[in-house]
């Protein structure tokens, strides 16, 4: 098989990178018939014959202060309209912050509660819920609710205005590493040094699908809520902890998400709304929040990160320094891992991180798609790019000259590390070799062109989580975790993986998830979702191996009377003799001839920590850019890129390579469109919608070739699967700063690069 | 969004009965942009009167040599006539830049001229905004104004208006045919958009309960040197940054005629006689296209986040007069 795997647009091309009948095959969505045909329900689609409710919420104009009066008298007179939700008539709930603090909450900190007080905290805060008999009646009804205010006029909401408020979070939840060495001194002692100021903005998820909660009332006076999420049970338990609730009162159901991208980490105020509206009138509620309303909440931080390098004459680096502020809100410190990264991806022996909070009147800022990583990467491989043209070094051999062979922050060896490969294969489908080095040399036309490179790393980890199978008599497994497919393609790899394991083909396999009645797991986040509910998968199949063959031995006349599981292999829905393949017994008959109906397995997997710990466990990548800049007019358009990644095994070359693809694009994205735009006056996102919000269009996208390089790992967990979900969008900022800076001789440092800067 | 009736009438008659009847009637056409500030608020009809059954829905030669292009006809239809792509291919050039296909194949022609400003603050009713509410203030001044206006501002309002197919209508010379509670009228292009001044409620110069029926372009056509270059954060789907329409006769090496409107810097599209006068008599060249690209912004005003676009004018204004012009690049 040869090393490098070409992953082009048809099938034909791909080869597994595993003997699998399904495992490393290039399978298309098992739900893909089912959403282009428009049966794929959302949250906002479920309904009831008759007699639901609609609540429509009311945004806060004002960004701080109080409300003085409400009045929702003409509102209420409306014909059809049922109630209104303020912080006036909303009943007593938890009171103890834990109660609202979900799996993603910031540790410590007091959450958001909606309608729980006269305070405005944050522009478009949520300050009441209309609840009418129909949508558009509720829509109109919440213009006529009036609030008056108390409004503060002093506010905190730009970053770079508010340095002066930076401190040390109290709790980080990824610590920054203490210093190693003295990057002070060696910067000075360094010959060639940069040292520079690298910033982004606010960016908001904006999936597609608006945040949405249908809450079933039942004749039991139980919920079924339909809800928009990334983990099931991260709702359910939000709901049972703030309502008071036991898991029999609300079951929480999400089986697909028109995109989360973080998003749907922590449970969004309409599901709060929802329940408080179902439980308080006992109908059942549905809340939908509009595209304006989907920038009231979580957003990536806005970072600004002071970036000192030294290196000698010869290209080592010398000292690392990154002092990053970031901003969090008033009530809760949000922290990521923006800085670590400094410390890690290469070889250096004097290293000072430091990450401080700027807290400002916004709503908290949430993970969204590889949290910290695109930020902290995005800078320092502008920064390693700017040292090496200055040391004289091509940027991808000064990469190679300071590759870090462990992790010097942790002081440990890597699971597995494929990033020189990754660097290699990338450049050598690019082209690498043919560039020119000299900046702003190749013209074509009006176009200047340039070639940049970035490094992309991300984590590798497994979580614990469950999951339950069935095998029935007809031969039919299901198998079941709480997860989530957020768009990922989680019911196609699940179901393979589970058809590879038992050895029946596919279409006899149906995976459930999405439903807090399914067995545990983790939020579906972090990339972890492949080597986590896998494992799980592998593991509960495994199980069911097991049970299946204790059966079959058991029969009378068994084939398998006098052997061992090892001696046996399952496949085509059969136990068969390793030894003679035509001595077997179909899963259908072990069942039936034993008299069950079923077999059942139940099983947690568990990562192996004690192993595990011993190592740093990442995904790496080298992503190479081509970009035509517009020599007059500043207009970017990157033409081509090519994003070589190593990600342990994959399991579906398909699916992996469309997740590969959207976060290059996203990262394009990053790179050159994405900003909320804040104005400072009134503290308020003014292109709260997606002809102001620009995320790129058909075509801002060229050519996007995606290498997956081998790589074996068997340390990371069981598959040796390390996750894609967020790898492919990180370091292509950077890549494209660095062939802006190749085609034109600009350094861009801040985020979006737009034309203005470059003019 | 508010509470509202909806009509839907066959003759103009009958449309313009209809608003005696009502407080704050509206006609709709396409909806494409009518409808999204319903939903922000920022428009409040009681009474939509849908016009698309209107006549106006052709595209006719006119017997002066010009040809008619119906208000009710769509964006796509207008691009992609085979008349308006032969004889006035900057107008093609110019719808196709604008907006997107499904837009296109939903807005009219009418509905184009009178969109309004993309200013984020008219669109965001928690924000005091002149246009909307006229003596609340502007705060796009002092606020965020990276797209909004650079000429003919004034201390009321730096709104823009954001239409492409415009710019290249006021660079061809169109008239606009309207019919009203006073009977029928036309107003030349230049005319039909206004500048704020003190009155920035005010986008252009109908009289409320006029409709426009069609929009005529005159024979004078520039098939040969015209160029349509939009300049915009996105390859496409984006409003204008700058825009500029640019029509030139040349005759060995000579401009005889010049044409130059641009879009994304002022209330209306920006067209400056005087410049237009100076590049007829001149031989093509950058030179002169530079000191055109100059005169035209000449008293151009930056607010800070939109300053930029004084400079990225100026070079887009040279950049689609040498390309009209056919002058090579020089590499
Ligand atoms: C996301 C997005 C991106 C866009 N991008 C661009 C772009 O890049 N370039 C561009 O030029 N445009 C762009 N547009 C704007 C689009 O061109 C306009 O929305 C469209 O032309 C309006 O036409 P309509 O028929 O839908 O008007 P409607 O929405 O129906 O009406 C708009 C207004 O015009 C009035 N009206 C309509 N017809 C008449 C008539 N015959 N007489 C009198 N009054 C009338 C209505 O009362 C209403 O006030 C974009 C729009 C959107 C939503
Ligand atoms: S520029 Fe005009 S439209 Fe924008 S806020 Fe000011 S007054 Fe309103």
């Amino acid at each position: 098989m040869s090393l490098l795997q070409k992953v082009g647009v048809s099938a034909e091309n791909l080869e597994p990178n595993d003997g699998g009948k399904y495992i490393g095959k290039p399978i298309s969505r098992v739900d893909g018939r089912t959403k282009v045909t428009g049966n794929a329900k959302y949250a906002a689609e479920f309904n009831m014959r008759t007699g639901i409710l609609h609540g429509y919420v009311v945004s806060s104009p004002i960004t701080k202060g109080k409300i003085t009066a409400v009045n929702t008298r003409q509102a209420l007179s409306q014909k059809g309209v049922v109630t209104v939700f303020t912080h006036l008539n909303v009943p007593g709930l938890a009171w103890f912050d834990r109660s609202y603090r979900d799996q993603d909450a910031p540790p410590g900190g007091s959450p958001f509660r909606p309608l729980q007080g006269d305070e405005i905290l944050f522009s478009q805060q949520p300050i009441a819920l209309v609840v009418a008999e129909t949508f558009e009646l509720a829509r109109y009804a919440a213009t006529l609710v009036h609030f008056e205010y108390e409004v503060k006029e002093e506010l905190s909401v730009g970053l770079e205005q508010n340095l002066d408020k930076a401190k040390k979070p109290e709790k980080h939840r990824f610590p920054v590493p203490k210093p190693r060495g003295d990057a002070e001194k060696a910067l000075k002692e360094s010959a060639i040094t940069v040292e520079e100021d690298y910033y982004h903005g606010y960016e908001h998820h904006n999936p597609m699908e608006m945040f949405a909660s249908t809450v079933i009332y039942g004749d039991d006076d139980r919920l079924t809520i339909y809800d928009k999420t990334q983990g099931v049970l991260n709702s359910q338990s939000y709901i049972k902890s703030v309502f008071g609730l036991s898991d029999n009162e609300a079951r929480v159901i999400s089986p697909f998400m028109g995109g989360g991208f973080g998003s749907g980490l922590r449970p969004q105020y309409q599901l709060y709304m929802a329940v408080l509206a179902s439980l308080e009138l006992k109908r059942s509620v549905k809340v939908v929040l509009t595209r304006q309303q989907m920038f009231s909440f979580g957003h990536r931080p806005a970072t600004l990160q002071k970036i000192s390098l030294g290196a000698s004459a010869d290209g080592k680096l010398q000292a690392i320094i990154n002092k990053c502020v970031s901003e969090t809100s008033t009530f809760e410190e949000y922290t990521e891992n923006i800085v670590n990264w400094s410390g890690q991806m290469y070889q250096c022996d004097n290293v000072t991180l430091d990450h401080q909070l700027v807290p400002l009147d916004l709503y908290t800022p949430l993970d969204m798609r590889a949290p910290g990583g695109v930020t902290g990467m995005y800078a320092l491989e502008i920064a390693i790019d700017e040292l090496a043209v200055k040391v004289g070094i091509d940027p991808l051999e000064f990469r190679l000259i300071n590759y870090a062979e462990k992790d010097q922050n942790l002081d440990k060896p890597f699971s597995s590390k494929e990033l020189r490969e990754c660097y290699r294969q990338g450049a050598e489908r690019f082209g690498w070799s043919k560039r020119n080095p000299k900046a702003g040399a190749t013209v074509e036309g009006n176009n200047l062109v340039g070639w940049g490179v970035a490094t992309g790393c991300w984590e590798a980890n497994q979580m614990p989580s469950r999951a339950k199978a069935m095998l029935s008599a007809d031969g039919k497994l299901t198998v079941g975790c709480a997860t989530a497919d957020i768009g990922t393609g989680t019911y196609t790899v699940m179901t393979q993986i589970a058809a590879e394991v038992l050895g029946v083909v596919m279409e006899d396999v149906l995976f459930k998830l999405g439903d807090s009645v399914l067995p545990m797991s983790p939020l579906q986040g972090g990339s972890w979702t492949m080597a986590t509910v896998g494992s799980a998968v592998k593991l509960v199949c495994d199980e069911l191996k097991g049970k299946l063959f204790k059966l079959a031995k058991k029969l009378e006349n068994s084939p398998f009377s006098n052997v061992k599981e090892e001696d046996v292999i399952f496949s085509d829905s059969r136990i068969q003799l390793k030894a003679d393949t035509q001595k077997y017994l179909t899963f259908s008959e072990v069942l039936q001839k034993s008299e069950v109906n079923y077999l059942e397995a139940d099983t947690t997997s568990l990562p192996n920590m004690l192993e595990q710990n011993k190592y740093s466990r990442f995904t790496h990548s080298a992503v190479f850019v081509e970009v035509k800049v517009d020599k007059d007019l500043g207009t970017v358009h990157v033409t081509r890129v090519v994003d070589a990644v190593a990600a342990g095994r994959i399991i579906n070359t398909k699916t992996a390579r469309s997740q590969i693809l959207g976060g290059v694009v996203w990262g394009i994205s990053m790179a050159l469109h994405e900003d909320t735009v804040m104005d400072n006056n009134f503290g308020r996102f003014m292109n709260h919608n997606l002809a102001e919000y620009h995320v790129p269009v058909n075509a801002d996208i060229k050519d996007i070739d995606v290498i997956f390089v081998e790589e074996h790992d068997d340390i990371v967990n069981p598959l040796g699967v390390k996750g894609l979900g967020e790898i492919g969008i990180v370091g292509v900022a950077a890549a494209v700063s660095n062939a802006i800076y190749h085609a034109t001789g600009k350094r861009l440092r801040n985020l979006p690069m737009q034309l203005d800067q470059l003019l | 969004m508010n509470k509202f009736t909806f009509i839907s009438v066959d003759n103009p008659d009958a449309a313009i009965a209809e608003l005696d009847e009502h407080d704050s009637p509206k006609f709709i056409a396409g909806g494409t942009n009518l409808l999204d500030l319903m939903k922000e608020n920022v428009e409040r009809p009681d009474h939509l009167i849908d016009i698309t059954h209107l006549a106006f829905n052709t595209i006719e030669n006119n017997a002066d040599g010009g040809l008619r292009l119906g208000a009710l006809v769509t964006n796509a239809d207008t691009a992609w006539n085979v008349e308006v792509e032969k004889r006035y291919p900057l107008l093609s050039q110019a719808i196709l830049a604008g907006a997107s296909p499904q837009l296109r194949n939903m807005a009219t022609n009418g509905g184009n001229l009178m969109q309004r400003t993309r200013c984020y603050y008219f669109y965001d009713t928690a924000t005091p905004c002149n246009k909307r509410e006229p003596g609340s203030g502007c705060s796009a001044i002092g606020g965020y104004n990276r797209i909004l206006a650079i000429l003919g501002t004034s201390e009321h309002c730096i709104a823009t208006h954001p239409s492409d197919m415009c710019v290249a209508l006021a660079a061809l010379g169109a008239i606009v045919n309207i019919t009203g509670k006073n009977g029928e009228r036309s107003i030349p292009f230049a005319d039909f958009h206004r500048l704020p001044g003190d009155r920035p409620e005010l986008d252009n110069t109908l009289e409320a309960g006029d409709i426009v029926t069609s929009i005529d372009l005159p024979a004078e056509d520039f098939t040969t040197h015209y160029k349509y270059l939009k300049v915009r954060d996105r390859a496409s789907y984006a409003f204008a940054l700058v825009s500029v329409a640019a029509a030139l006769k040349i005759e060995n090496g000579k401009i005889l005629e010049a044409r130059l409107a641009l879009g994304g810097v002022a209330h209306k599209p920006w067209r400056s006689l005087e410049v237009e006068n100076m590049l007829a008599g001149s031989a093509v060249g950058k030179e002169v296209f530079q000191k055109a690209a100059d005169a035209i912004l000449e008293g151009a005003k930056g607010y800070g986040d939109n300053t930029f676009k004084i400079e990225l004018a100026k070079r887009a204004i040279v950049r689609a007069l040498t390309e009209a012009a056919g002058l090579e690049e020089q590499a």
